[in-house]
């Protein structure tokens, strides 16, 4: 079987034991939508200003959700998944049959690939009846590409957080404590408006702030500009690059002690 | 001429240790260290094809590293490893493709079914087995459809050799293949070990229970300290059939043995005592002897150390006067 044949074959197995998994399934689906609601219930009524443009708050969380939605398919889904097969020995199982070990792990990537952008299509549909939100029809490109880096990027920084996970009792705390505090200093739960220069230099310097607000530029460019917002994909590209190269070197097949 | 009878076990003595021209592991000077630790520390081994061999010994032994470095999971520090003509450690999928591999913890997707997990497995392979073959082969068929997190560990662990199975290998790795197991569910899968044996597959097993390896290895090799200390066939090992079995019994009234075997006996107090590796030729002939002659044999007895016994006094430590790690105790 060719190298593509081969993962398309896992990945629908991989699929298939996904959507079985009801706790996966309800985390990775639920929190989203779930945070959409609650967000824009209670902060959705104010307006608030997106570049030049007077925005209200419902519609910037269609945004931050969907920047939200990708980073829970692939981030979360990917470190947590993998570590629970690596110590449940599943990985190391798989290393000892003739499947290559990148096949294996592509067909997990694209996995979370699809399910974030499935999570992205019913957040967007979920915005446009709900809240009245619409993405601009000039801005499809930018929003492919957007969306592409970002589950990219954050697909191969899952994979790199799994070397630094000794097992996986430990994953939900190290996975939720690497993220949740970003999402709240990234302008995806929260609007910035005016932080302090010290939290907007942290935001900077991670990769989640950049990713919510080319999604935001996505939604609401500035009158006469462009939707791609390259400084912000670049940013993304690097982290994503760097998580690759990180869990190339020291991904662990076997549980680790 | 009846007085060679002792000479006739000397000819049976080699037996079960040959080896043959074509070996499917052949391992010299094999080496291995976790940080000052010598988890393997100089092993030769040779296994011949269609063999199963048992690699015997105590927890932390150095079974799992060696079996490891034979499945490719670990590189070796020193030493030649061929198996089946690979070197394990290139991960060659070539060589991949021809071995199956149970190891001690399980590692399977909780939600696929049984059937479902066999026919993933399989399509990793350039010849399968059918998942329906499988099955059957390991008592599951019933389950066909059931998930895998719904089995039972002993169903679990079934299909964990099915799993092994699925690329149809030439040789097999089961290491510990029944630790956990109740004596039903462990005769059940000696059972199936047998019956795989006797498809011409060579099975290479860890084992830390003496009665495992007997009852399903051609031959046996105990391990302890990462060394080899004894090799052989279950009932050849560690001398067990060099002077180590004896015969025991009280002479009739007024009768007497021909000379030469009378001169080989010990007397224990009104008995006598011979040891020797091969008892049947000696017993044949002593019973035919007796009967001819209308002599009696007293309290007649064949006493043969068990491989427990050899066992536990080759891994018995000096130092601590007792076995290293228990025997009984799962890991």
């Amino acid at each position: 079987m060719s190298g593509l044949g081969l993962v398309l074959r896992q990945l629908r197995f991989t699929n298939r034991a996904f959507w079985r998994n009801p706790a996966a399934a309800f985390f990775t689906f639920a929190f989203p939508l779930l945070f959409l609601v609650i967000f824009t219930t209670l902060f959705g009524s104010a307006d608030i200003n997106i570049n030049g443009n007077n925005v209200s708050v419902a519609t910037f969380y269609i945004a931050g959700i969907a920047a939200f939605s990708v980073i829970t398919a692939c981030y979360t889904n990917i470190a947590m998944s993998l570590t629970f097969a690596r110590d449940l020995g599943v990985l190391k199982r798989v290393k000892g049959t003739p499947l290559p070990g990148w096949a294996y792990l592509a067909a997990r990537m694209l996995h979370a690939v699809a399910i974030a952008i499935l999570l992205v299509l019913i957040c967007l549909i979920f915005g446009m009846l709900l809240y009245d939100a619409r993405l601009p029809a000039g801005s499809i490109p930018a929003f492919v590409v957007t969306l592409a880096v970002g589950a990219a990027c954050f697909t191969a920084l899952g994979m790199a957080i799994t070397t630094v996970v000794p097992n996986a009792d430990a994953a939900p705390a190290i996975v939720n404590a690497s993220i949740l505090p970003l999402l709240f200093v990234s302008d995806v739960f929260i609007p910035l408006q005016d932080p302090p220069a010290w939290l907007d230099m942290l935001g900077n310097f991670f990769p989640v702030r950049h990713f919510s607000e080319a999604m935001q530029n996505v939604f609401f460019p500035a009158p006469g500009s462009s939707a791609f917002r390259p400084a912000d994909l670049a940013v993304m590209a690097a982290w994503g690059a760097a998580g690759l190269l990180a869990a190339v070197r020291r991904f662990s097949w076997e549980p680790r002690r | 001429m009846r007085t060679s009878w002792l000479h006739l076990d000397r000819t049976f003595k080699r037996a079960g240790e040959l080896i043959t021209a074509n070996p499917a592991i052949s391992v010299t000077g094999l080496r291995k260290s976790y940080g000052g630790l010598k988890a393997v520390d100089g092993i030769d081994l040779e296994v011949a094809e269609g063999e199963v061999f048992a690699l015997l010994g105590p927890n932390g032994a150095g079974k799992t590293t060696t079996v490891e470095i034979l499945e490719g999971y670990r590189d070796r520090d020193a030493g030649r490893v061929q198996v089946l003509g690979h070197d394990p450690q290139k991960a060659d999928p070539a060589y991949k493709a021809r071995i199956g591999i149970v190891l001690q913890s399980t590692g399977m997707d909780p939600y696929l079914t049984v059937a479902e997990t066999l026919d993933l497995f399989g399509g990793y392979y350039p010849n399968p087995r059918s998942p329906e073959d499988i099955m059957a082969l390991v008592g599951l068929t019933e389950k066909a459809g059931v998930r895998v997190t719904k089995l039972s560990g002993g169903q679990q662990r079934r299909l964990d050799v099915g799993v092994g199975l699925a690329g149809d290998p030439d040789l097999l790795f089961l290491d510990e293949p029944t630790t956990g197991f109740d004596p039903g569910a462990r005769r059940n899968a000696w059972d199936m070990i047998k019956n795989l044996a006797a498809t011409g597959k060579t099975i290479f097993l860890t084992t830390h229970f003496m009665d495992e390896a007997q009852y399903l290895a051609d031959r046996v090799a105990i391990i302890n300290q990462g060394r080899i200390i004894a090799q052989g066939s279950p009932a050849t090992l560690a001398g067990r059939n060099s002077g180590a079995t004896v015969i025991r019994f009280k002479l009739g009234e007024g009768a007497a043995l021909p000379g030469p075997v009378r001169a080989a006996a010990k007397e224990v107090g009104d008995l006598l005592e011979f040891s020797m590796a091969n008892p049947v030729y000696f017993l044949h002939e002593l019973t035919g002897w007796a009967m001819a002659h209308s002599v009696t044999l007293e309290g007649l007895e064949v006493i043969r150390p068990s491989l427990e016994d050899v066992y536990l006094e080759l891994t018995q430590d000096p130092a601590k006067g007792n076995v290293e790690g228990s025997i009984e105790e799962a890991s």
